[in-house]
């Protein structure tokens, strides 16, 4: 499958920061890409590179194989774009907000089944600034889709919005996903990215410092699968004196970690010779979200190495 | 430049604009509040006409009817007659009343003027009120050599001296109207633009229209072309008050037309201008302001440059407003089309540069 974005050493400084510093990934066609990272990651300089809305300090990008920066009325013909936070002219409507879009791009557009993708039909006829947070992003959403663009980006589409607005927005991502085009998403919601990515990069501080599948990540970046089981702190002390497994307690509650199933069985007997009462035992592991928590907190401590990939 | 995309960016802004009552209101009562205010101000101050309180003793003559009539038409003194002063004498009376000026037609007027045999008008006058005796004795005296004329059988010259005499009075508020058509050419335009320029820039959406097809061209022309609109419609509005209100003599004349067309697009792309130069909305607006001031008063807008210091008239032909003002001036009140047409081509060839100027400087993209 060719790819839809390369990046290679993608640099962009604002004076003397580096917002972006000497980043790499490729995006197939077809495939949801969630870049994932906190405020102040990078993540709308690096978006807006590859839109052709601002021009990098260094680096080689090419989306769809155009230049971004140098190609920009070229690109826009067929990507669509939802700006974080998107705004738009304040007393014009949804319905007319389309017909100029579709005008501008000179295509047919069914207006309404637009509105109804992004659920919107019942806002057709209010004024831009009458909308909520989330109808204003789903305007977004509706004509980034007018001109049928084959990568969509979105940035921090779903921030701030309402469960059942981000659900919403899910929905359309899943949508477009199904029709084949490549979606481009930033976000700091981790279980966004979870739940729709098929490919994950974690930007930190201009850097990546994780990409893959979520699997991938997780299985590179997470820590064992652990045993926990609630019980007295001498039972802790107890499991630390004879299993050589690391073991840490907090609160009645003892986490043990396991390489395989054989470690679990071992520790289990173990408790079980110990006499000291104990209950409920479950197994835990991480999710992205805690690998990526792990993942940031340690860098922040200067313990990972950047650019580390799964 | 594709035709559709301005249309529809038109039809956009357009709405935008309409939907707002604020600016809505600005730009269809301003005009109004302005041909108001000013024709008010400089009615009182002396511009209005004198009225002369006559006594016409011959009252059923129709040369007498005539000569009040040609005063009334001098636009200068306004004849109000009275019924004839019997106990007591004319010039008492009128300054009892507290008129400065009073006129008596002579019994007789008619067949003394058809037998050419001298005879004289009275003008009663208040020395005090120089400046209304002045008025009346120049129309008595202009409209008076005009039948003096006519009687020997040199017409045309009646018109002539008729013209001069009211041309004084009638150049005021006259003036007035292409001025103020003038100002609002200028400062609706250029106060929008510059505010424009900044809310777009804050809300990101030249940044969401450079996402589009739309050229940086196109969309500036389709602000040109509403604020064309919007100028002939205040345009219209204050003609229409200039002469209902006002009784001023100057009509809508095809000739304005260019001016109406030419100078919204020369301020239009000027506020552009101003408003992308400058880095923040703050600069922005004073930029404006530096450039839309001294222009609001120094073309012409309420006060003839001709008027002005040679220094100050230098100054006022070094500005672009100047050549809008003064063609319309031209194509309204003198019929000097010569000149109107110098002045539209200074103001068609500033406006093609600054529109250029305009494209170049306004970014829809961060570097
Ligand atoms: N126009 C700008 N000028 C200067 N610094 C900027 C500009 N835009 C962003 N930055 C800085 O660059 C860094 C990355 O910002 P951004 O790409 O917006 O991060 P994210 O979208 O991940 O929150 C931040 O430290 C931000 O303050
Ligand atoms: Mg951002």
């Amino acid at each position: 499958m060719a790819d839809a974005i390369t990046v290679q050493g993608l640099t962009k400084r604002y004076g003397t920061l580096a917002a972006v510093d000497g980043i790499d990934f490729t995006v197939p066609e077809g495939k949801v890409f969630a870049f994932l990272g906190p405020n102040g990651a990078g993540k709308t300089t690096t978006v807006e590179v590859l839109e052709g809305l601002r021009r990098q300090t260094s680096g080689e990008v090419r989306v769809l194989g155009l230049d971004p920066w140098a190609q920009g009325t070229e690109l826009h013909k067929i990507i669509g774009v939802i700006p974080q936070e998107f705004r738009f002219f304040e007393k014009i409507t949804p319905r007319e907000a389309i017909l100029y879009y579709a005008t501008l791009f000179n295509v047919k557009v069914d207006t309404e089944r637009l509105l109804e993708k992004v659920a919107l039909s019942d806002k057709a006829n209010a004024r831009f600034d009458t909308l909520s947070g989330g109808q204003k992003q789903k305007l977004g959403l509706a004509l980034a889709l007018v001109p049928a663009p084959q990568i969509c980006f979105l940035d921090e589409p779903t921030t701030g919005l309402d469960p059942q607005a981000r659900r919403g927005i899910w929905e359309v991502i899943r949508d477009l996903r199904r029709e084949g085009k490549t979606v481009f998403l930033t976000t700091h919601y981790l279980e966004e990215a979870e739940l729709l990515a098929d490919l994950v990069a974690i930007i930190h501080q201009g850097k990546i410092i994780a990409s893959g599948t979520p699997a991938e990540i997780i299985r590179k970046f997470g820590r064992p699968e652990r045993l926990v089981v609630e019980g007295p702190a001498s039972l802790g002390e107890y499991l630390k004196r004879l299993v050589q497994r690391p073991v840490t307690i907090s609160d009645g509650r003892i986490e043990i970690h396991m390489r395989d199933k054989a470690d679990a069985l071992m520790v289990l007997k173990t408790i079980e010779d110990s006499g000291i009462p104990w209950k409920g035992f479950a197994t835990v592991s991480d999710t992205l979200e805690d690998v990526f928590v792990g993942l940031v907190g340690r860098m922040d401590e200067g313990v990972v190495a950047a650019g580390a990939k799964a | 430049m594709n035709p559709r995309r301005v249309g529809a960016d038109f039809v956009v802004f357009t709405k935008g604009y309409l939907r707002n009552p604020i600016g809505l209101f600005f730009s269809l009562i301003f005009p109004i509040i302005l041909i108001g205010l000013f024709g008010l101000i400089f009615s009182v101050s002396g511009s209005s006409t004198v009225t002369v309180y006559t006594e016409n003793l011959d009252h059923h003559s129709a040369t007498s009817v005539a000569f009040l009539a040609a005063l009334n038409q001098t636009g200068a003194v306004k004849i109000q007659v009275v019924g004839p002063v019997t106990n007591e004498s004319f010039a008492s009376w009128l300054a009892q009343q507290g008129y400065p000026v009073g006129l008596i037609i002579p019994a007789g007027l008619e067949s003394s003027f058809t037998n050419h045999t001298p005879v004289n008008v009275t003008v009663f006058t208040d020395p005090q009120d120089a400046q209304s005796s002045g008025i009346t004795l120049g129309a008595v005296e202009g409209v008076a050599n005009g039948f003096n004329l006519k009687a020997v059988g040199g017409t045309p010259v009646l018109g002539a001296t008729n013209q001069n005499v009211g041309s004084q009075v009638l150049k005021y508020i006259d003036y007035l109207v292409p001025g103020l058509i003038g100002f609002s050419i200028l400062t609706s335009p250029m106060f929008s633009m510059v505010e424009i320029s900044s809310t777009y820039r804050k809300d990101h959406l030249f940044r969401q229209l450079s996402l589009t097809p739309l050229t940086k061209g196109e969309w500036l022309a389709s602000k040109i072309a509403w604020y064309i609109v919007l100028t002939f419609v205040s345009a219209v509005i204050m003609i229409v008050f200039g002469v209902v209100v006002f009784g001023s003599h100057v009509g809508f004349t095809l000739g304005l037309i260019p001016f109406l067309a030419l100078g919204p697009f020369f301020f239009v792309s000027l506020g552009m201008l101003a408003g992308s130069v400058a880095r923040t909305p703050e600069i922005a607006a004073v930029v404006g302001n530096i450039i839309t001031f001294p222009m609001m008063f120094l073309s012409g807008t309420f006060f003839p440059v001709s008027g002005f210091s040679p220094f100050l008239q230098n100054i006022a032909h070094a500005l672009p407003l100047y050549y809008v003002i003064d063609g319309m001036n031209q194509v309204m009140l003198f019929h000097n089309n010569t000149r109107a047409l110098f002045d539209i081509g200074i103001v068609a060839i500033g406006g093609a540069l600054t529109f250029i100027a305009a494209i170049a400087a306004f970014r829809w993209r961060e570097e």
